[in-house]
């Protein structure tokens, strides 16, 4: 069994199925575009699918190009110029499999703050794109923003768990 | 140079890929039209998700029609009597409004003025959201296929909605009103102040561009003014819910949209408008109080040498002499009220799954009520009665949706004919089943 390491410690790198790989994003795209805006609406599942993907897999060059593809996609379905969403998932998806080549991610509680860290620092990439690049006015607030990621990282540990069974080792 | 990309192989893979999305950004910031050189790639990511979308609708409207339609029907004969009750009230309401609305089309024709008129409009389904919490939009179920075109504005019962962002082939990409990046051209109903009303970051509208000098109350009604060439003049958009300073010499005028815009299921999308000049014709015109000289219940005619008979209609209007067994036949202006005319298709069933196209009586030649009637349809496909201010006030067809004509029209000196009193009789009238557009006179 292939196993990398890292300061010292074992950390395991998992793959997934091409079926889990393609249609837990393309699902969770569907589920944000699907479910009622509002009470759903300040969750972002392909930001979650984002990190999960990115943390299991460790290398920063695929979580990149996940983050990409999801962050993308989501594009598409939106009214703006697709790309903002897109870089703000590549950044992250390039900063959550940087993270979990060097810390273990698994427990909850490091879930929990991991992924309320990157929303927040996915928002202010999208902000700043948002604002710098297309011109769109958008309000901060911090009190909304730690909410939003507080409820993005509990549901975001819940599914995690969920995803956990897809995993292979390899 | 090359240890040097190899020892920061990821990092430089990052800030390439990021290159890119911003250089593309970029491209497309740069072009105002976006939509043509994006169109291919959103088609696909449309057309992976949408299908899913629509077939989960499908099921679950399916469910709650087999809920409503078969399972919760209790009740139901209570409200169809209230119904009904509601019915015959506002078909006094609908005469005395037309009379309004005649007469201020005699005084537009007067004044050369030009109207907008609702020609055709599709009926949609809400099938899913762009799934941002940072934009407001909303896929639909219609798109070019079915006649949908960009910038076509979108309406629900309540008000305006928005206006079609990009049309796909089986679906349409609505930008709602209350999105940061929409714009729409409005006018306070009392004061007559013009204003842009635009969304806000949170989803709320605020109206822009009223100076800070003019008088605005809270809870006055906000209408589309015409001005942007989306919406017709006259749509509902809101009422106003706050007045606050805003930036530079301006009001913020905080609005809370009329349609609901987070529960949004049927909508529709105006697909054809028609400006014409409002006609005159008051030679085919009934009075009110003739129309409602037909429609009140009176004693049936009795054969002539019956002794003790009664005259039959002889309170039910002046000039008349006509009772319910012998009615005038019905012009053009009596079938407008009674649903006699131009049809609308009353089955929901008929109009919104299949989101067929419903052309609108609103413009019947004749120039007459200019509210339009799809709204009518929406009201019966949506199954949702007319608010209550609206079935009740005295302006309440006009609160509900009012005529682009009517709204700009000033008000009628004289009031159309009050409901007359029941003709007199020496025995009660036998209960006369409301009219409907399937019961001949």
């Amino acid at each position: 069994m292939p196993i990398t390491y890292t300061s010292g410690e074992q950390i395991e790198v998992y793959r997934f199925s091409i079926p889990v790989t393609v249609g837990v994003p393309l699902l969770a795209l569907f589920l944000q575009a699907f479910l009622p805006r509002r009470i759903f609406s300040i969750f972002d599942l392909p930001l979650l699918v984002t990190i999960f993907f990115a943390m299991a897999r460790r290398n920063p060059i695929s979580g990149l190009f996940t983050g990409a593809a999801i962050g993308l996609a989501q594009d598409m379905l939106g009214p703006y110029p697709i790309g903002i969403y897109g870089i703000a998932k590549t950044v992250v998806g390039y900063g959550a499999s940087s993270l979990g080549a060097k810390l273990d991610v698994e427990n909850a509680g490091a879930r929990l703050l991991v992924t309320l860290g990157f929303y927040l620092l996915h928002q202010a990439v999208y902000f700043t794109v948002a604002r710098g690049m297309v011109n769109l006015t958008l309000n901060w607030s911090w009190s909304r923003g730690i909410l939003a990621g507080l409820a993005n990282a509990v549901v975001g540990v819940g599914l995690y768990f969920v995803l956990d069974k897809f995993k292979q080792r390899t | 140079m090359e240890s040097v990309l190899g020892r920061y192989r990821n990092l430089t893979i990052l800030v390439g890929v990021l290159f890119l999305q911003v250089l593309g950004l970029a491209v497309q910031v740069k072009r105002s039209n976006d939509a043509e050189h994006t169109r291919l790639i959103r088609i696909w990511a449309v057309d992976a998700i949408t299908p899913l979308e629509s077939g989960l609708v499908w099921v679950q409207n399916g469910g709650r029609n087999l809920w409503h339609n078969y399972f919760f029907l209790r009740g139901v004969r209570a409200e169809n009597r209230e119904l009904k009750e509601q019915i015959e009230q506002m078909r006094l309401e609908q005469v005395r409004l037309s009379e309004d609305a005649a007469q201020a089309h005699r005084l537009q024709s007067l004044l050369a003025f030009k109207e907008q008129i609702i020609a055709k409009t599709v009926a949609a389904q809400v099938i899913g959201s762009s799934g941002s919490d940072l934009s407001r939009s909303i896929y639909i179920d219609k798109g070019s296929d079915q006649g949908i075109k960009a910038d076509m504005p979108v309406i629900t019962v309540g008000g305006i909605v928005g206006k079609v962002l990009r049309a796909y082939p089986s679906t349409s990409l609505v930008l709602m009103v209350n999105d940061q990046s929409s714009g729409v051209g409005v006018l306070l109903e009392k004061s007559r102040l013009q204003g842009v009303l635009r969304g806000t970051p949170d989803g709320e509208l605020i109206v822009e561009r009223v100076m800070s000098d003019e008088q605005v109350a809270a809870g006055e009604t906000v209408l589309s003014s015409g001005g942007d060439q989306i919406f017709p003049k006259g749509l509902p958009v809101g009422t106003v819910k706050e007045v606050r300073p805003g930036k530079e010499m301006f009001l913020s005028i905080r609005v809370r949209p009329s349609a609901d815009l987070s529960r949004l299921e049927e909508v529709l999308v105006i697909t054809d408008k028609q400006e014409q000049s409002p006609a005159a014709d008051g030679g085919s015109r009934v009075r009110a109080a003739d129309v409602l000289a037909q429609r009140l219940p009176s004693v049936p005619e009795k054969p002539p040498g019956v002794p003790g008979a009664v005259p039959s209609g002889g309170g039910a209007g002046p000039g008349q002499g006509s009772g319910a067994g012998a009615k005038p036949p019905a012009t053009a202006a009596t079938q407008a009220v009674t649903g006699n005319g131009p049809k609308v298709t009353s089955s929901p069933s008929k109009l919104n799954p299949a989101g067929d196209q419903v052309a609108n009586p609103g413009t019947r030649p004749d120039g007459g009520i200019a509210r339009p009637p799809s709204i009518e349809v929406l009201n019966r496909v949506a199954q949702k009665p007319i608010s209550g201010d609206a079935a009740n006030s005295e302006s309440g067809g006009e609160a509900a949706l009012p005529s682009p004509s009517a709204s700009k029209a000033p008000t009628p000196a004289a009031k159309p004919a009050q409901p007359q009193p029941k003709p007199p009789s020496t025995q009660k009238p036998p209960p006369q089943p409301p009219v409907t557009e399937d019961t001949p006179h």
